[in-house]
């Protein structure tokens, strides 16, 4: 079975609005509805009902719903899950709390670190021990285990969560827990070495605590849809996007909903990844900047990257550390806190500082005009000329300048002296530069370079700043994709059904068990294809990662492996190769350095139809025919400039247009630097070119 | 225009920071030994050319950053900037010219563009061996700590030095991890290097003069606003710390005036015959970190920062001279900040933490085969923390590191290096000191061999016969402890063994409380019995 339904419907719920796409043969519609706290389905069937009148189908036709949502998200950033057993290895209650022993911020003595998502009266140790060989230490006290059966029964627990220590060596205590508890609780138990069987238990145990956490309110939710669904005469199966970019049967998402964690960007990346494909570009960057964060992913050979543990719900201005550990395969973003409402401020060095606090869309930023008197990136956009304050938002907001002025001047110029043009140009450049050296260092720590890449950008705030990040990154070629306002929910209907499972075992090189490698990769292909064939039939691609370092080191670099077996000398020079693409060059001279791998992972997903092909075309044929001009400030050269304001639908494929210039659509507009032109490409997309690109020919 | 070119700087000063990121992560992930790739051991900083240092990565503990920003001067001292090459890379584990112990190998790499010297990178990281009676108080004289390396070239003109290399492997009990972590610290100092050289040509700079001027400028300016907002005058403290063998008086006077702070730890105790005692470049360190903390937390460290706090003592254990034995200088390096801020608190009441568990509780572990039995050795160091004073409006943190910046190692991962087993490492009930609000709690920590194995453990604890005081009528921490399981009790230093079958239990210090303790709210009183943080069982 390889063909595709021919109409689907893809829903992200975000924590504002609720993104709706369908795809009728083909033919796209898409819409926007405010989230519903309470009733989060209820935008998904009220869009659903906009979107089958416009394109006069009924649900009925519907073969399939693709859904992510940030829900998983929201509950644990809110704290609304629910009251979880955390039943633990005796001697370590306390692992989710000492987290690292660490503060993440160095010089602040007020630091708060965020409480425990299970507090310490609710968990409960019991003895057993299993050893780092995953041989059994110490026997499982069961007869404790039957008191504490009675003692959850009876205390209201909405969830329970098994943690042991180094449980993903050895489950046998795991599992025969839940056994003898699940004879008196009757509310779903999450075990570590099913959730996340990785080693480190800090991060393992807040990974099975998240998943108790969020299981009941998930299950119940995934449930109702289905039935509200059902009732709206939609019958269609329902399946949903999750971290890693795949689907997953509504079934596992209820089980494993920490897996939906982080969803709605994984369909960002997933949307950028099909544009890559479309155009054929193996390298390429993503960029998605909306009204709070910036998102950053490298997309390399038509595949996101991705990694096996991040953070959710941080506490402090985004800071690394001060989130939970969440420990799962996921496409992995670089956030930070620079989008449209993020806030501008002087620091007592006298800088500029942007973000992470955001204004939100209540009061929103000061130009909305809706008592917001922070100024911020949109006012400092408004202020340089890239905004036009009468179509904002399809004119649904008139933008103020006045309000813009007057915070800027109040938060920003006056405290520094400058006038209004400068501080809009410091608050816009900090921003920027902030989001180049995130960019940055994320290649670095992946062993990638942007320049000569491509850049995809979306999401409403990144078409008015994609240049001047081209600028800063030394990046050519950047597109401008159209629906870049739904992105995530488009990238929904391009995902494919897909697992990843993941498993800790160290493999040493000098005595290896290529035995015991193969017998892993099988039992990890196992469980990834009982995911994987609840939702499809269609023929699977595998692929297999070593993450392995030089014994002694603490981080492990992914290697990829081919198919079929492979000996020690075969992984060395594999090995070796993939390090000096990361750090420069192999470690010569060490006699007896080992190496090992640490921990196995196998993706298995269906192939996707390719998307239809088109040529880039960084040339194009100059027009002449402009809307008109207004003034914008052009960061490279410092000055104040009349820039051409062309409308994008009035564009057609090949045309170019000279930078500086706006391009203006109905959700955003594409500021063209000085040092750019844009060309419209066939599929609608719009591609930034540096000027004298072309000259120089393409695909070197 | 001038404003704009203002800006400019600003975004420039940001991507320095950034490029010092990129070095400080790059050590993490390719370096071997345990306390700097799980444990953030370590630091990276961007200097100019006459050696002040300009910025430094967020990711690194204090006592490496604020020594690692004089070390620069004393590479330059040695090593005249006319024999300086692209492609050098200089070190050394000079206690008194680096970072305090013979542990800690410090380099530094002259950065060339285009021929022209225009800054230094250096890094700082703590090997897991350098030979000698390892890591440990029993050495009687810095000769005895291990190999000593001057300051000299480790890479000449982008060739390494094949001598040191191999004088380096005949001398450490773990060489190929050493010689490794010489080569990440060497490829850390070099992507910074890469790093900058590719900002400064994208921005067009032939040098960084005009940047250091503006992030100096801007830093001074703050912090001379902090400092004249402070009240003037003298203030002093002593504090007293378990030693080797016999108690241990440290004392400081805070001297605040109109342009600085200035530190002076005369009446401390005179220097050890153990390996405790601190070079003053370590206690300057912690000293300046301390004060740091409560006056400017938000103002970047870099020299102009650091050139606010002035550091002096005569010869005594905070500033010990060679050939002192100075290994375990952290114990009472950890403990400077407790004594600062005691004498800050006076100048400050109610603004300043209480007292904490402050010196990490390190332990190095020594294991091997019962005698005639077959099985593992390793080598295992394990870093641990007790609890944090409280501090005003707020309870201290548990089992959390201050004033140190490191991590704890996961005990999956711990146990993955050898044949040892952690039975326990939970927080230690009823050790936080009572007051309006609560110190932190410390921890417990059970360690055992596996079975056919006993060890010998490096034991370099404090707090044990002297508590984390409590400030403002907070009372005091609970004392840490070091038995066996069947009640033997151990000392807080030196080398002692563990034999097979035996559990080792470490009951690790809790913070000093804040504020009366009737002032406590009843609130927070009973969610500490509720979650059992406080137990009422015992004193």
């Amino acid at each position: 079975m390889t063909t595709h339904p021919q109409i689907r419907l893809g829903a992200d719920i975000g924590g504002t609005f609720t993104d709706i796409v369908l795809d009728v043969r083909g033919r796209l519609h898409s819409t926007k509805v405010l989230t519903t706290y309470a009733a989060p389905e209820q935008a998904i069937l009220d869009g659903l009902a906009i979107l089958t009148r416009e394109a006069g189908i009924s649900a009925g036709e519907i073969d399939l719903a693709i859904h992510g949502t940030t829900l998983a998200t929201n509950a644990l950033i809110a704290r609304r899950g629910a009251r979880v057993a955390f039943v633990t290895t005796q001697g370590f209650r306390d692992v989710i709390e000492m987290r690292t022993e660490n503060r993440f911020a160095q010089y602040d003595l007020a630091i708060r670190l965020p409480a425990p998502l299970v507090p310490r009266e609710d968990r409960f140790p019991i003895g057993g021990r299993i050893g780092a060989r995953g041989d059994e230490l110490q026997a499982l006290d069961e007869a404790a285990l039957e008191a504490l059966a009675e003692t959850l029964a009876a205390g209201g627990y909405g969830a329970v969560a098994i943690g042991f220590i180094h449980s993903y060596a050895n489950p046998a205590h795991e599992r025969r827990a839940r056994e003898i508890l699940g004879r008196r609780v009757s509310v779903p138990i999450s075990l570590s070495s099913e959730v996340s069987p990785q080693m480190r238990e800090f991060e393992r145990f807040t990974t099975v605590c998240a998943n108790a956490y969020v299981r009941p309110l998930m299950a119940d939710y995934l449930g109702r849809l289905e039935i509200r669904l059902r009732e709206a005469g939609a019958a269609c199966p329902v399946v949903m996007i999750h971290s890693g970019g795949g689907l997953v049967s509504l079934g596992t998402a209820a089980e494993f909903p920490v897996r939906l964690v982080e969803s709605g960007p994984a369909g960002g990346a997933i949307f950028a990844t099909d544009v890559a494909r479309r155009f054929d570009l193996t390298s390429t960057v993503s960029y998605d900047m909306g009204g709070t964060t910036a998102k950053i992913c490298l997309i390399e050979e038509f595949q996101p990257r991705t990694a096996r543990t991040f953070e959710v719900a941080r506490t402090t201005r985004f800071a690394e550390g001060s989130g939970i550990p969440i420990s799962i395969p996921v496409i992995e973003m670089i956030e930070i806190g620079a989008g449209g409402g993020s806030i501008a401020s002087v620091d007592a060095m006298g800088r500029i500082q942007t973000g992470p606090d955001s204004a939100g869309s209540e009061p929103g930023p000061a130009c909305y005009g809706r008592g917001g008197a922070l100024p911020t990136i949109t006012d400092a956009d408004l202020l340089l000329g890239k905004l036009d304050p009468e179509t904002f938002a399809g004119g649904a907001i008139r933008l103020s300048r006045e309000a813009a002025e007057t915070a800027l001047r109040a938060e920003v110029g006056d405290r520094l002296g400058l006038a209004l043009v400068p501080a809009a140009f410091g608050v816009a450049e900090v921003v920027d530069e902030n989001m180049a050296n995130a960019a940055r260092v994320h290649a670095v720590e992946n062993g990638r370079d942007l320049a000569g890449g491509v850049m995809i950008a979306f999401g409403g705030a990144a078409p008015l700043h994609a240049a001047r990040l081209c600028e800063k990154l030394d990046i050519a070629l950047c597109l401008v994709p159209a629906g870049a306002g739904v992105g995530s929910a488009i990238g929904f209907l391009k995902a494919p059904f897909g697992y990843e499972a993941v498993g800790s075992r160290v493999f040493r090189l000098s005595a290896f068990d290529g035995a015991g490698l193969a017998a892993q990769v099988a039992e990890l292909s196992g469980t990834a294809e009982r995911f994987v064939r609840a939702g499809t039939q269609a023929p699977l691609t595998r692929e297999v990662t070593a993450f392995m370092r030089y014994a002694g080191q603490g981080w492990e670099i992914p290697v990829p492996l081919p198919d079929g077996s492979i000996d020690a000398a075969a992984l060395r020079a594999l090995f070796r190769e993939h390090y000096a693409r990361f750090f420069g060059r192999p470690v010569d001279g060490l006699e007896g350095l080992d190496i090992e791998i640490v921990t196995i992972s196998v993706k298995l997903q269906d192939t996707r139809e390719a998307p239809s092909r088109h040529t880039l075309d960084p040339i194009g044929r100059p027009i002449v025919a402009q809307a008109g001009t207004r003034p914008v400030f052009d960061p490279a050269s410092g000055e104040t400039r009349d820039s051409a304001v062309v409308a994008r639908d009035a564009l057609a494929p090949g045309d170019r247009v000279e930078g500086p210039a706006v391009i203006v659509e109905r959700e955003t507009s594409t500021l063209v630097t000085s040092r750019f032109d844009a060309v419209l490409q066939g599929d609608g997309s719009l591609l930034l070119v540096r000027k004298g690109f072309g000259a120089k020919g393409f695909g070197s | 225009m001038s404003a704009i070119d203002d800006i400019r700087l600003q975004v420039m000063w940001n991507r320095l920071i950034s490029v010092v990121e990129e070095q400080a992560t790059t050590l993490v992930r390719t370096a071997f030994s345990t306390s700097v790739r799980e444990a953030g051991d370590l630091s990276a900083g961007v200097f100019d050319p006459s050696g002040r240092m300009l910025a430094q990565a967020v990711t690194g503990t204090p006592g490496h950053v604020n020594t690692m920003a004089e070390a620069v001067g004393n590479f330059m001292a040695e090593i005249p900037t006319d024999e300086m090459h692209e492609g050098d890379t200089y070190v050394t584990n000079d206690p008194w010219l680096g970072t305090g112990h013979l542990h800690d190998i410090t380099m530094v790499s002259p950065s060339f563009l285009d021929g022209v010297l225009v800054g230094f990178f250096a890094c700082t990281a703590h090997v897991v061996d350098v030979g000698g009676r390892g890591f440990g108080a029993d050495g009687k004289s810095v000769y005895e700590e291990g190999i000593q390396i001057p300051i000299m070239r480790f890479i000449d003109r982008g060739t390494v030095n094949r001598d040191l290399v191999r004088i380096l492997r005949q001398n450490v009990r773990e060489p190929n991890q050493v010689v490794g972590d010489f080569y990440s610290l060497a490829a850390c100092n070099e992507v910074g290097h890469r790093r900058l050289v590719a900002m400064m040509r994208e921005i067009g700079l032939a040098t960084l003069d005009g940047l250091t001027d503006f992030i100096f400028a801007r830093t001074r300016a703050a912090m001379a606003e902090r400092i004249r907002a402070l009240p003037r005058g003298a203030w002093s403290n002593a504090l007293m710390t378990d030693g080797y063998d016999a108690p241990i008086p440290l004392a400081v006077r805070i001297t605040i005036g109109a342009e600085r702070i200035h530190v002076d730890f005369d009446g401390s105790a005179p220097v050890s015959r153990w390996g405790i005692n601190v070079p003053i470049i370590y206690s300057k360190a912690y000293a300046s970190y301390a004060l740091k903390c409560v006056v400017a937390p938000d103002i970047p460290n870099n020299a102009a920062s650091l050139s606010f706090f002035t550091v002096s003592s005569p010869p005594n254990i905070l500033n010990a001279a060679r050939p002192a034995p100075v290994s375990l200088r952290h114990v009472l390096g950890h403990l400077v900040p407790d004594l600062v801020l005691g004498a800050l608190a006076k100048a400050l009441p109610g603004q300043v933490l209480a007292e904490g568990a402050a010196s990490l509780w390190n332990i190095h572990l020594s294991l091997r085969p019962v005698a005639g039995g077959e099985g593992r050795r390793a080598e295992v160091l394990m870093f641990n923390s007790g609890g944090m004073g409280a501090r005003p409006g707020l309870d201290g943190l548990s089992a959390t590191a201050f004033p140190s910046g490191v991590h704890t190692m996961p005990i999956e991962a711990t146990e993955q290096t050898g044949p040892v087993v952690i039975w326990r490492k939970e927080l230690r009930p009823d050790s936080g000191g009572d007051g309006a609000w609560r110190g932190g709690l410390g921890q417990i920590i059970e360690i055992a061999a596996e079975d056919g194995h006993d060890f010998d453990f490096s034991a370099m604890f404090d707090r044990i016969d002297n508590p984390a005081h409590g400030r403002d009528g907070g009372g005091d921490g609970a004392p840490g402890g070091v038995h066996l399981d069947d009640g033997t009790r151990m000392r807080g230093k030196g080398w002692q063994h563990v034999p097979a079958g035996r559990r080792l239990i470490l009951t690790v210090p809790g913070g000093g409380g804040f504020g009366d303790p009737a002032g406590r709210d009843p609130a927070a009183r009973e969610d500490d019995r509720r979650k059992g943080y406080v137990t009422g069982e015992s004193a």
